[in-house]
């Protein structure tokens, strides 16, 4: 076992922007690395999180795959974090919300232009659609909230450095944003 | 000897007439707020303005300031109950801002910034609301409306003509134009209007001027809407 501090990540109902961005830390991740060590992360590609410091989820939950990953992150992560717009809100996949699920399908998997062998996806295998993308503060306990689409990557350095700094995380004016 | 009222513990003269949101402008004290504007009537629906006066909640807009006023405004208690109410706004909507023209000049937004509010608390209602593309040259829509009512008071008080009313009460409540139709293309709204220009949100759009000004370079990407706003509305209320 090391002292650092372990940091989970992962992207559901999101389009990895987020992620992009936090790499956008450069060089600092230098830094970063000296002190925090990742779990369960697109980075590594470790496949479940398991007793974490600090848990970031970019997205929201379209599906009960969502559903169960984010559970995961609460019940092994102590800190967890609502990175980006889509966590937050629902973001651009809500867009969705105002079309009924059986539309949507039909449009994506029957109607659509150029689409072949028109069936929809119905492998045991594939997660099921929620009816509605929602917010995860909607499903588990969130205990810090990273606006942006995306945080910048000074977002994250702020966020990341005070809470490894013993600090209450804050966000100064510039760099709160939601688009 | 002028009369005074104090905000938080600063004293403030005003004149008879005066609200208490016009005597603290005047004075350069910035109240947050969204449904007022200091060309038009107050309305006091938007809430953002909430002070207390004596020990008593009050709407800063609407209120009249009177001798003996002791006025809380910037403090953590109602800086936290401003920001419910915002965020009560955000979730009643559907405001997602990174697909919103209005972005980086929006006063909800920019009040929310002003505020540090950094999630949206409640759950969404995600209500279905409809979009109006039929005007020539203005689009609206309701998914971004707060029901500030400044559209139709513009439209009343400025333009001579009467557009835009609200419609509804609770969750149902919703802006309505004055056509046969229901339609905007036939109403005499034109894009010049004060009406069509004074939305505070991204409800209310003109055509053909999006992204003119890059996300980045935008009013309140840099500058926070307490300064703005008594920049730009200082003048006004001494017209
Ligand atoms: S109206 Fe303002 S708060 Fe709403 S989506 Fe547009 S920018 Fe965001
Ligand atoms: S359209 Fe804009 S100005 Fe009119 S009531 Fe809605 S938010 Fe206010
Ligand atoms: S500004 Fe006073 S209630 Fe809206």
């Amino acid at each position: 076992m090391t002292n650092k501090i372990r940091v989970a990540t992962t992207s559901l109902a999101g389009c990895f922007g987020c992620h992009m961005s936090f790499l956008d830390i450069d060089e600092r991740m230098l830094q970063l690395v000296e002190v925090v060590e990742f779990g369960r992360s697109p980075i590594n590609d470790i496949e479940h999180c398991t007793d974490c410091d600090i848990g970031l989820i970019e997205g929201g939950v379209c599906n009960s795959e969502n559903v169960h990953v984010l559970r995961e992150f609460r019940k092994n992560c102590k800190i967890l974090v609502a990175v980006g717009a889509c966590a937050i809100n629902g973001g651009l996949p809500a867009m969705r919300n105002f079309i009924p699920l059986e539309e949507c399908l039909n449009e994506a998997y029957i109607n659509g232009i150029g689409v072949e062998n028109a069936q929809i996806p119905s492998d045991p295998e594939l997660p099921l659609l929620l009816d509605k993308v929602r917010p995860i503060h909607e499903v588990v306990k969130i205990d810090y909230f990273l606006p942006g689409c995306p945080p910048s990557a000074d977002v994250f350095w702020k966020f990341l450095t005070d809470l490894i700094d013993g600090r209450e995380p804050s966000l100064p004016y510039e760099l709160v944003h939601y688009d | 000897m002028s009369k005074t009222i104090t905000i938080d513990g600063n004293t403030i003269p005003f004149e008879d007439g005066q609200t208490i949101m016009e005597a603290a402008t005047a004075a350069g004290v910035y109240i947050p707020h969204l449904c007022h504007h200091p060309e038009f009537t107050p309305h006091g629906s938007c809430k953002l303005c909430t002070v207390k006066v004596n020990g008593r909640i009050c709407s800063a807009c609407t209120f009249p300031a009177m001798e003996g006023q002791d006025v809380l405004n910037n403090t953590k208690e109602l800086t936290d109950d401003r920001q419910l109410i915002t965020q009560m706004l955000f979730v009643e909507g559907n405001h997602l801002c990174p697909g919103c023209e209005k972005t980086g000049n929006c006063q909800l937004q920019a009040v929310a910034y002003h505020l540090n509010m950094l999630d949206n608390h409640f759950p969404h209602f995600y209500p279905n609301r409809e979009m109006d593309a039929s005007h020539e040259d203005v689009l609206i829509d309701h998914n971004r409306c707060i029901f500030c009512t400044l559209c139709v008071r513009a439209s009343q008080q400025k333009d001579g003509k009467d557009v835009f009313a609200i419609s509804g009460r609770g969750i149902n409540k919703h802006l309505i134009f004055n056509s046969q139709s229901g339609l905007l293309k036939d109403t005499d709204l034109d894009a010049t209007d004060q009406a069509a220009q004074i939305c505070p949100t991204g409800a209310i759009l003109i055509k053909r001027t999006g992204y003119q000004v890059p996300i980045g370079e935008r009013i309140y990407d840099h500058k926070q809407i307490d300064q703005v706003s008594l920049e730009t509305e200082h003048h006004q209320h001494d017209k």
